[in-house]
């Protein structure tokens, strides 16, 4: 007999997470690689030194920032898939206020966070276009929020090689750097800024907050779980959507305004490195619940940056971290079904 | 553009197309069934290097293409056993495969990165290709781009003029009354939704061992594909016929985007490459659009003869998905 059990409930979770392991280690012997050296260098690269474990926390960054926002389009039950594209405005707005302002007397401060203000406008801005789409156009977000990211992309791309191109030749790498004096503060000789980790804390805990002790996060989630329900209970819906939708792209953004201000210091055109979609997976593995998404977060940033040095320590694709992030979450959400079948049988 | 060139470069628009017809019929007979395999984006492109790297190990290129067909009804075996059985979101499941598929064939299909591999050769028709215009533009392909023909008329055929379809129709639209009628709902389910999987994973090969022959890892070109047959499965109403234009219209506008660049020095290719995602939000857009609350209103308060236009424009374009799709059926 399995009864609803904490207990149960955890082994089921290692057995998924066994699963997962076990799989990617399959996966591993059938390229003809040695699967415990990858899974060492994988850790080695996340956490061997200082300087990766700083790393770890540069990718932690934008990946918990879109997390926390995409909590709160799931609350509201949408999947914002879109979420790509607004980390892309983001960081896209941020540029566009470094560059006009770059040149005057504002003190650097008052530019950074005027920028990073812009990049979670634009972000949401994205977002309310995916939003408008869905309400007004009856367009799925998902299908809405897909076509914007490449829109996002080729708005990147545009920019880059147009009218903010470097002078004399365009490339990919980018529009031409900002100045020193304008990024964030780094820790001495590291990459990681304390002012990106304080934003990123700080944007999950809010959202912990919003969704567990408001009102309007519980309406949210109402909504979420029945929106014709809750229309009757005199929820206005639509807005409870947008607003969602804005409020998610606005993390999202700051997620862009941080990979601009902190790490690139400058636009390029990979700028959200797919934290988007990757978000997207760490809150379907957090049950779109608050509370574990900085940890859990973590660890898909290490398995990010840990795989970087597969292909040059053992010729191996890095898109083997890939392969175990969603590897895990199929098999959580598999075993999932599966417990609930076997609770029901029983 | 002359005559000639015209032909040619038509004809290259049904080749281009074939493995999108391939992806959006298994969709819609996947749809029709009431699951939506989001998968697709990943599995294209999982069957393409799983085809390619059999094709170029065994060097037998039907293999190649059969493997590619197992590798997409697999994984719509793990979306229909996540949310038929399992009950789980088909969304959620799909997307994570979609993920897991794309990373899967850029680890495994590493050491197969830009090898000179087998190529599908071109069979024209005796007799039908010689036929002027008709013959080059039609009977001058490969054997895939016969059968995506085929195909089409066959998935129409099957939905549209035989029992079985009409209980496919039925567990799509109404699966309580399909039951009554005799239907295994979550059989049948099962069976389409594996079909039309084989068929996603038919368009893999098609790409890799023909249209855009050679495994390149991440600059293959096929990311996006699969999302780009998920919008035209939508604005193809799920009738194959229909699909089938929003394929050709598809590859007709990235021929012409093609062909206009050079006209067009001041937009990058990478812009123009990505023009069609702009242009499926909007036929998304027509699509829906009718079926949405205030264009309704604001039609009743239009003048006649705009209105009756207007109205007619929309319900043309307007496309209602299967009534159940997505939803889990329980018999009680």
């Amino acid at each position: 007999m399995l009864k609803n059990n904490r207990w149960i409930n955890l082994a089921f979770q290692l057995a998924a997470l066994l699963l997962a392991v076990i799989f990617t280690t399959l996966i591993l012997l059938a390229a003809g690689a040695p699967p415990l050296e990858a899974y060492k260098n994988i850790l080695m690269g996340a956490f061997g030194s200082l300087d990766n474990f700083a790393n770890v926390l540069v990718a932690w960054v934008p990946l918990l920032l879109t997390t926390a926002g995409l909590l709160i389009t799931f609350s509201a039950g949408l999947w914002n898939i879109g979420v790509e594209g607004q980390i892309m405005l983001g960081a896209i707005f941020t540029t566009w206020v470094m560059r006009l302002l770059q040149d005057t007397t504002m003190p650097p401060a008052l530019i950074l966070t005027l920028a990073i203000l812009a990049g979670m406008v634009g972000g949401a801005l994205w977002a309310m276009l995916a939003g408008a789409l869905k309400t007004f156009g009856g367009v799925n977000e998902i299908f809405g929020g897909l076509g914007l990211n490449f829109v996002a992309t080729a708005l990147t791309l545009w920019l880059i090689f147009g009218p903010w191109k470097r002078p004399g030749v365009a490339s990919m790498s980018g529009t031409v750097p900002f100045d020193d004096r304008l990024s964030l503060t780094v820790f001495t000789g590291l990459r990681l800024s304390p002012w990106a980790l304080v934003i990123a804390v700080a944007a999950i805990v809010v959202v912990y907050l919003l969704l567990q002790g408001t009102y309007f996060g519980l309406r949210l989630k109402a909504v979420g779980r029945n929106a014709r329900a809750a229309f009757l209970l005199g929820i206005p819906t639509w807005q409870y959507m947008m607003m969602s939708f804005a409020l998610c792209g606005l993390f999202a953004g700051a997620a862009g305004a941080m990979q601009v201000v902190a790490v690139y210091h400058r636009l390029i055109p990979s700028i959200s490195s797919g934290y988007g979609y990757l978000g997207l997976i760490v809150a379907m593995l957090v049950n779109y619940q608050a509370l574990w998404a900085a940890p859990v977060a973590l660890f898909y940033a290490a398995l990010n940056i840990g795989s970087i040095q597969l292909p040059i320590v053992l010729k191996l694709d890095s898109s083997l971290s890939g392969v175990l992030q969603g590897m895990l979450v199929l098999f959580v959400v598999l075993v999932e079904g599966a417990r609930q079948q076997l609770m029901k049988k029983s | 553009m002359d005559t000639q060139t015209l032909i040619i470069g038509l004809a290259g628009v049904l080749f281009a197309a074939a493995p999108i017809v391939f992806a959006v019929l298994g969709e819609t007979l996947s749809e029709r069934a009431g699951v939506i395999n989001l998968s697709m984006n990943g599995s294209i492109i999982l069957s393409a290097m799983g085809g390619f790297a059999v094709a170029y190990k065994t060097d037998n290129i039907f293999l190649g293409f059969l493997t590619g067909m197992a590798i997409g009804a697999a994984v719509a075996l793990i979306v229909a056993f996540a949310s038929i059985t399992l009950k789980q979101s088909q969304v959620a499941v799909g997307f994570v495969l979609t993920l897991v598929s794309r990373d899967l064939s850029y680890f495994l299909g590493n050491p197969f990165m830009g090898q000179p591999g087998p190529r599908l050769s071109s069979l024209s028709i005796p007799g039908l290709a010689d036929i002027p215009f008709i013959g080059p533009l039609l009977f001058k392909h490969d054997l895939m781009t016969y059968f995506s023909f085929l195909f089409i008329f066959l998935a129409w055929a099957w939905i549209f003029r035989t029992r079985p379809g009409l209980m496919l129709q039925g567990i799509g639209e109404r699966p309580a009354a399909a039951f009554v009628r005799g239907a295994n709902v979550n059989r049948l389910r099962y069976f389409y939704t594996v079909l039309g999987g084989a068929l996603i994973g038919l368009a893999g090969p098609t790409y890799s061992l023909s249209v855009k022959a050679g495994w390149n890892g991440t600059i293959s070109g096929l990311d996006g594909i699969g999302w780009i047959a998920l919008s035209i499965t939508i604005f193809g109403g799920w009738n194959p016929l229909r699909a089938a234009f929003g394929a050709y219209l598809f590859a007709l506008l990235q021929w012409l985007g093609l062909v206009l660049q050079p006209s067009l020095p001041g937009i990058p290719s990478q812009v123009l490459q990505v023009a069609p995602f702009p242009l499926m939000i909007l036929t998304l857009l027509f699509v829906n659009i009718g079926n949405a609350e205030w264009v309704e209103r604001t039609l009743a308060a239009m003048p006649e003869p705009t209105r009756r236009v207007t109205a007619k424009v929309l319900r043309a374009l307007r496309a209602s998905p299967p009534a159940a799709l997505g939803v889990p059926f329980e018999r009680d």
